[in-house]
């Protein structure tokens, strides 16, 4: 990490040696005037990548725009500088910026699968940018560059593969071409917005060390920006934190992770789970100050228990903690109680009995079997995660257990008795002493009935009076930490970790025995997120639930679930206590799949990602 | 590991809880908000109430003769006093006017009634059970469509005679597809959101998560669309009664009259034949106009949903 400590002594002294350099940035929203983003300084050296670090609505992704003179709709560029190499994005006048984007600066948006027009060849697409921007003398010139920067991604340069569609492409595959698309014409700086949010872990490792090589080949300067801490500890040189428009720190990326200075990083390195350390993920309740709504000091204090009466009076100015590290804060290197990590305490992993057993479970899908013979218990008071990639078949099997794919043979049993195929079929204890959290909570909720209403739903089903379930309810939203009054709103009213919690709560109100978690986390915030998981963990040792939770997300295993189910191609592949498997995997799927996910822990000590040896990688 | 309950999710704006509550706005609402549904309430509501209530200040009665037929009003061959002159059998045109839009305007909204009832459970049962059912029903839909509205309502009043009851199912029945379409078009992406499956997890039965679960949430394309079918149902009806197929030839009806008083248009009374064909104007298009509304009011109203 040599080169980023240089960069970071260079930048204050001469903006020049630096690929960009943003300076006291302010964007606010058109109409009102407020303030979305202010007083943001950064700069990237060539080769560095900078990872940019918030919670949604932070301000990352508008920050990552500005460097592209580019501001959405509504919103506008209202003060500061934005400069790469000499010309300052901010000052360009539109037929500028469309030369300098994508020659100068580049984007890599989100969604590889919309970012691509799906009407064209990839060829086509890679020869328009470079035919735009007047790369190469001739046609031949631009297609050598077409292969070669294949080549740079690590994707095939054959004419056969060049002629596809972005369709005719796995995700990784058209992520990689929207890489290849935003090198063509080697620019100075390229900004990249989550790139890997939608990817498997294995395609996200080869994206990640496809970015890490471009911009250490070819001098590219990076900011990436992301909420996934452990990609950045893998990825990035520095790091940025964002809360509220603002930074609140930056440094080195292992100076972040070790030693944090801001108690807002150090809830975020507190609520990220990791893969190699058994530490309890802790949450934070509450969310962040939407612009217009930001006090006047300090906008975390409002959250931090280490705030003093000056933090509610002026924002804290930017210290310099140790070169090249800042941070905005009057109490830095404070440590908030909550944040000291503690080993994981599960329930008492009892084997009083076998509240939920699969046997011989397969599910079909369209006439096609996708999962094959499945067959494992989930005892009393006990957390059994159900681990694959995306189409391992884990929806489908978890969906069936819970009565809504109805297309399955075998016998699943709870608590003794076995159950019919479709939820309807089921008589109604049955069907209330098992229950089902979705993935999404902004589809999972009734947008026109209250969250009371919704709560009350299982309740009115078992045929408990109005009264009577009312009461129940406002209990249950005191028992999921929301105030009882919470049973007026309406879910558009509501944060994402506020309407998971109205789900939990609505599944947990009939007193079930088995609670099934379908990625109830993956729509959430990282801090939302680990206080969500601490809300399950607690409820599921109080009730004694035995819960199903089904996850793509290793890491998070760690710290939730006694014993952990690892299924690939619709077949369990690892059966066994989470410690053990995930510390001596026997199957080479699960060796790969832990070798592929991000780990902080293993990132600084063993170094990024980078240094692991360059995997081929086949057309797929 | 504790989880903190003291500290409260409303960091925003540091309100007491509870925030006040209110259920997301209606389109009804948002569409009130703009002038086109307002100008076209009022159009709407100002003719409605013409021909509900305009028979009661009416100066003649329905049926009474006044002097020679088609006569302007100043003519000395009509020994009455009358605004608009006399119509094709010498009653006056002003009394015609006023008793006839009422007929026309029940039809037509039992007509629509009858189409959005029918509709929204056929479109809502398609769209939930998709497969086969869907097929069926769809395909039923289709044929029906295939027929051009006024044909296939001629037709049955020329198989089985004009009684209103008839020309009323004939229009509800042929406006059915068209609604059903809607219905199914935005219930099958609510069909796919997580909260119908949790309570088909409930057990809850079919019917219930038609109407509780579905139904909410289409209101507003369904309003858009019922709006739009009452308009066009006002024509057709207005259409039928013009080629002559009413239940009482006798009794007054903007659609006959446009017919019977065709002639007066190239001589000096044309008002048998404007006066009708102004008011169903105006009728569609204040109706129209209020369907514009709830249309961008729907399309506001998700946009906002879509957004949180």
């Amino acid at each position: 990490m040599s080169p980023s400590a240089a960069a970071t002594t260079k930048s204050t002294a001469a903006s020049t040696i630096n690929a960009v350099t943003i300076k006291d940035l302010r964007i606010v929203v058109d109409s009102s005037g407020e303030d979305i983003v202010d007083e943001v300084n950064l700069a990237i050296a060539p080769g560095e990548v900078l990872g940019l670090v918030g919670e949604s609505g932070s301000g990352k992704t508008t920050v990552g725009l500005s460097v592209l003179g580019h501001a959405r709709r509504g919103v506008r560029l209202a003060g500061g500088s934005v400069h790469i190499g000499d010309s300052s994005m901010l000052e360009l006048d539109d037929k500028q910026l469309r030369a300098a984007r994508g020659h100068l600066v580049s984007y890599v948006p989100q969604d590889p699968s919309t970012s691509l027009n799906p009407a064209l060849r990839i060829e086509t697409q890679l020869m328009e940018v470079m035919e735009f921007h007047g790369f190469g003398e001739s046609n031949e010139a631009r297609r050598e560059r077409a292969v070669e920067v294949m080549g740079e991604v690590l994707l095939p340069g054959t004419r056969q593969f060049m002629r596809r569609y972005p369709h005719q492409l796995s995700g990784g595959q058209q992520q990689r071409v929207g890489l290849a698309m935003a090198f063509a014409c080697r620019p100075s700086v390229i900004v990249l917005d989550e790139p890997t949010t939608g990817l498997d872990v294995s395609t996200q490792a080869h994206v990640l060390t496809t970015i890490r090589q471009l911009t250490s080949v070819h001098k590219v300067a990076a900011l990436y920006v992301t909420h996934d801490l452990a990609v950045v500890a893998n990825l990035a040189d520095r790091v940025a934190v964002m809360y509220a428009g603002r930074i609140v720190e930056q440094g080195p990326t292992r100076t972040i992770f070790d030693d944090p200075q801001h108690p807002y990083t150090r809830y975020l390195t507190a609520a990220a789970p990791d893969i190699s350390g058994d530490h309890t993920i802790v949450g934070l309740r509450g969310r962040a100050p939407s612009p217009g709504k930001r006090p006047v000091g300090c906008a975390f204090a409002l959250r931090c228990e280490l705030a003093i009466a000056e933090c509610h009076e002026v924002f804290p100015a930017v210290t310099e903690v140790a070169v090249g590290h800042t941070v905005r804060c009057y109490r830095a290197g404070d440590v908030p109680d909550r944040t000291l990590a503690k080993g994981v305490q599960f329930g008492s992993s009892s084997t009083e009995g076998i509240a939920l057993a699969l046997r011989n479970v397969c599910c079909s899908y369209t006439g096609l079997q996708v999962v094959h013979d499945i067959d494992f218990e989930v005892h009393q008071g006990e957390c059994v995660a159900l681990v694959g990639e995306s189409g391992s078949g884990k929806t489908t099997l978890s969906r069936s257990i819970g009565g809504l794919h109805r297309d399955w043979t075998g016998d699943i049993i709870l608590n003794g008795s076995p159950m019919e195929r479709s939820s309807r079929d089921r008589p109604t204890a049955q069907r209330l002493s098992i229950q089902y959290v979705f993935q999404n909570p902004y589809s999972s909720l009734h947008p026109r009935r209250s969250v009371g209403e919704s709560v009350a739903r299982p309740l009115r089903v078992a045929g408990v009076g109005k009264h009577e379930a009312q009461r129940t309810v406002g209990e249950m939203l005191e028992k999921v930490s929301l105030n009882a009054s919470y049973a007026q709103l309406y879910p558009d009213q509501l944060s994402g970790g506020e309407r998971q919690r109205v789900a939990i709560a609505r599944s947990l109100v009939s007193r079930p025995s088995v609670l099934i978690c379908d990625e109830v986390t993956s729509a959430l915030d990282v801090l939302v997120q680990a206080a969500v998981i601490e809300l399950l963990l607690q409820l599921q040792r109080d009730l004694g639930l035995a819960m199903l939770f089904v996850t793509h997300n290793l890491p998070l295993v760690r710290s939730l679930a006694q014993n952990v189910v690892v299924m690939a191609d619709g077949k369990i592949v690892e059966f066994g206590p989470t410690d053990h498997v995930l510390a001596h995997p026997t199957e080479e799927y699960t060796k790969r799949l832990l070798a592929d996910t991000p780990s902080i822990t293993q990132a600084l000590t063993s170094g990024t990602l980078a240094s692991k040896p360059r995997r081929a990688i086949s057309p797929e | 590991m504790t989880i903190v309950s003291d500290a409260e999710d409303n960091v925003d704006g540091a309100l007491p809880l509870p925030r006040q509550s209110f259920k997301p706005p209606g389109v009804m609402r948002v569409a009130l908000r703009m002038w086109r549904t307002r100008i076209g309430l009022i159009i709407t509501a100002a003719l409605v109430f013409l021909a509900f209530f305009g028979r009661y200040f009416a100066p003649y009665g329905e049926n009474q003769g006044i002097g020679v037929a088609m006569q302007p009003s100043d003519s000395p061959k009509i020994h009455e006093k009358s605004l608009f002159g006399s119509g094709e059998l010498g009653r006056d045109i002003w009394t015609r006017f006023l008793y006839g839009g009422r007929p026309i305007l029940i039809s037509a909204f039992l007509a629509t009634l009858l189409a959005l009832v029918l509709g929204t459970i056929i479109g809502l049962i398609a769209a939930y059970n998709r497969g086969k059912l869907d097929d069926v029903l769809m395909r039923a839909m289709d044929i029906i469509l295939a027929f051009p509205q006024i044909i296939l309502a001629l037709v049955v009043i020329a198989m089985f005679g004009a009684t209103n009851v008839l020309i009323i199912m004939a229009v509800g029945v042929s406006t059915t597809p068209r609604i059903a379409r809607v219905v199914r078009g935005s219930a099958v992406s609510v069909v796919e959101r997580d909260f119908v499956a949790a309570s088909e997890a409930l057990g809850e039965p079919r019917w219930r998560i038609l109407k509780d679960e579905l139904l909410p949430n289409i209101t507003a394309p369904l309003l858009v669309e019922a709006n739009l079918r009452l308009t066009f149902s006002i024509g057709v009806i207005a259409g039928i009664a013009f080629l002559g197929f009413t239940a009482d030839p006798l009794s007054a009806n903007w659609g006959l009259m446009i017919d019977q008083h065709r002639s007066g248009l190239l001589g000096d009374q044309p008002w048998g034949t404007t006066l009708p064909v102004i008011a169903i104007a105006l009728l569609t298009i204040g109706t129209g106009l209020i369907g514009d509304g709830l249309s961008r009011a729907a399309a506001g109203v998700d946009r906002q949903r879509g957004d949180a």
